[in-house]
């Protein structure tokens, strides 16, 4: 048992670094739309849901392979993200923290259920020409769909920090997070700015969306699985850090492969709470975090 | 004079309450007054902490899912009726509140912190419920229906009704308490400013670990209730998110911070819900209804229904 345990190991490393490549991406989005609005969005988990499905139906219907539907994706749930703060949570909030946790939760519970409706509770999944061929590494044999995925996931973290970094609209984005009131003085339009950063956090899960797809599977309840995960990396890597996303959901997905090999599936998701628990009392700002 | 008026529409309904059941013969009617009581007892404990100490909770299933588990497995493996029992889940329920009090609270986590937090405590509760042995895992407890007092199961619908009601009633009673002691000033105090509240000399920690047992104690009492009478308990059951969020939802349509509120939130949300059920016969649609309700709520009436009502008797405007 202990022998197996340690042989599997690389493995499961492996295994934990390719889920935590798309667990960043999903936390990148929710520590984006904190660290610019403040806002903790718990509907974050039912949109990924969205997302999943948007994915599967370009497949199912339209015949588009997962990872080109980012193209089409991302972009609408950009749109989808933009609109959705724009006219229902901006709006509607009055700029309550705790309104805004309780609107988003009653989006979330709105989209599901929808997701219920429409397309019922079958779960579903895409069978990809390449879904079952695998890359050996010597020491482990990778599915060339979570290589796909991993790497992937790393360029559009890159697309996304340079798109913060060098455009015009990241440095507004970055204004705005750091002081609000100076933003709007030399002429930033606020608001659209907080809604093109919600449009971008929703964008990201968009995207996570089509790497998740072929290697994962979707049902109106797979949001939840990762509402909490993503909350967990964010507070790790720190609310409002993208390179914090980054460590954290590598290290949540590390952590999530070797305790499941350890303890066993069922009682190996308990770390992810246990250290989303810990983190919260001993250090909220976050491994990486700055400032309160 | 306006006091007394409402005190006495409140006996009124009361005493309509307690003879309802010789009324009404059929148990369908019964049932659902059974749950709208059920969800307005458990939105109440979300009220004692999330309405008056404004500290919002996403894992309130955590005290329902321990007390129901701990009246259960007393019963089921160890033969303690649950008449017994019941005190246990209340104490059960009540340590779980101190604990999570005190690791949240003790560290300053507030708003939607505490909100995460605490749900992530009721999934770390489910897995662990899942893994362990004489929970029954993944695989549930079935309980035995054997109807006595002491089992605190009745034949018919009536006896779990009048079980409810006396849920309900000690609820209500615990608020209006509440609104009256010291106690439930200070919370109300640490809601509208903790630091203000501290200041003045309140021991906000004390308070609020307070207000979460009594919550939990609440809660731990209404699992016994569920379990028997549904007569099955699992994890998902026990720690369902879903039942979470009822729980602040009643409150939140209803009015937080008000003695009756989760009472009136619980039976319009149940009633726009039975009525849905019957115009178009499908799952997940009540839920919908809910969530947009939830948004409308926070968006055109943070005080919910009961401030609706007394914005219309007369005070109006602030």
């Amino acid at each position: 048992m202990m022998s197996y345990t340690v042989s599997m190991m690389p493995a499961a490393v492996m295994n934990g670094l390719m889920y935590g490549s798309i667990y960043a991406l999903v936390a990148l989005g929710l520590t984006l739309i904190y660290g610019v609005l403040h806002i903790i969005n718990f509907a974050h988990g039912a949109l990924l849901m969205l997302a999943l499905y948007a994915a599967f139906f370009l497949y199912s219907i339209l015949g588009i392979d997962p990872y080109l539907g980012i193209l089409i994706v991302v972009p609408g749930s950009f749109i989808f993200g933009y609109v959705l703060y724009r006219f229902m949570i901006g709006k509607l909030a009055h700029g309550k923290d705790q309104n805004i946790l309780l609107i988003t939760l009653g989006l979330s519970i709105v989209f599901e259920n929808m997701a219920m409706l429409f397309f019922s509770a079958d779960q579903r999944t895409v069978n990809l020409s390449y879904s079952f061929e695998t890359v050996d590494l010597g020491f482990v044999l990778l599915s060339i769909p979570k290589l796909i995925s991993f790497f992937a996931s790393l360029v559009i973290c890159f697309l996304l920090w340079m798109l913060m970094s060098m455009t015009d609209l990241g440095k507004a984005i970055r204004a705005v997070a750091k002081e609000r009131q100076g933003a709007r003085l030399v002429g930033i339009d606020v608001d659209k700015i907080f809604a093109a950063t919600y449009g971008i956090g929703i964008a990201c899960l968009g995207a996570a969306g089509c790497l998740l797809l072929p290697i994962f599977y979707v049902d109106p309840y797979t949001g939840n699985l990762f509402v909490i995960i993503a909350f967990t990396i964010v507070v790790l890597g720190g609310m409002g850090s993208i390179v914090g996303a980054l460590i954290g959901g590598f290290i949540i997905g590390i952590t999530e492969s070797v305790g499941g090999l350890i303890l066993g599936e069922s009682l190996g998701q308990i770390g992810i709470s246990v250290i989303f628990i810990l983190i919260l009392m001993f250090r909220p700002n976050g491994l990486f975090g700055g400032k309160t | 004079m306006a006091i007394s008026i409402s005190r006495w529409v409140q006996m009124g309904l009361l005493v309509l309450a307690v003879v309802l059941p010789l009324a009404i013969q059929n148990n369908f009617y019964l049932d659902v007054l059974t749950i709208i009581f059920f969800t307005a007892y458990l939105g109440q404990s979300w009220n004692i902490l999330g309405g008056y100490a404004g500290q919002f909770s996403f894992g309130g299933v955590m005290f329902f899912g321990t007390g129901a588990y701990a009246s259960t497995i007393l019963w089921t493996t160890y033969g303690i009726p649950p008449i017994y029992g019941v005190f246990v889940a209340i104490l059960a329920g009540a340590i779980v509140g101190l604990i999570v009090g005190y690791a949240s609270f003790r560290y300053g986590l507030r708003g939607s912190y505490f909100a995460l937090i605490t749900l992530a405590f009721a999934e770390m509760l489910r897995i662990i419920a899942n893994s362990l042995e004489f929970t029954g895992g993944g695989v549930g407890i079935f309980l035995n229906f054997e109807p006595s007092i002491m089992n605190l199961q009745f034949i018919n619908a009536r006896g779990f009704y009048y079980l409810s009601l006396g849920m309900v009633v000690i609820s209500i009673i615990i608020a209006m308490w509440l609104e009256r002691s010291r106690f439930g000033a200070q919370l109300i105090a640490i809601r509208e400013n903790e630091d203000a509240a501290e200041a003045l000399g309140i021991n906000v920690l004390r308070s609020k670990i307070l207000a979460i047992m009594i919550m939990g104690g609440m809660g731990g009492a209404a699992g016994t209730f569920y379990a028997q009478k549904y007569l099955y308990l699992d994890p998902p059951i026990a720690y369902s998110i879903a039942l979470s969020v009822e729980m602040l939802l009643v409150t939140i349509v209803g009015g937080m911070g008000t003695v009756f509120g989760p009472l009136v939130g619980s039976f319009v949300l149940h009633i726009v819900t039975e009525v849905a059920k019957h115009l178009i016969e499908s799952p997940g649609l009540s839920l919908i209804v809910y969530g947009f309700i939830l948004i409308l709520i926070i968006a055109y009436l943070p005080n919910g229904l009961i401030g609706l009502f007394k914005g219309l008797s007369g005070k109006r405007g602030k």
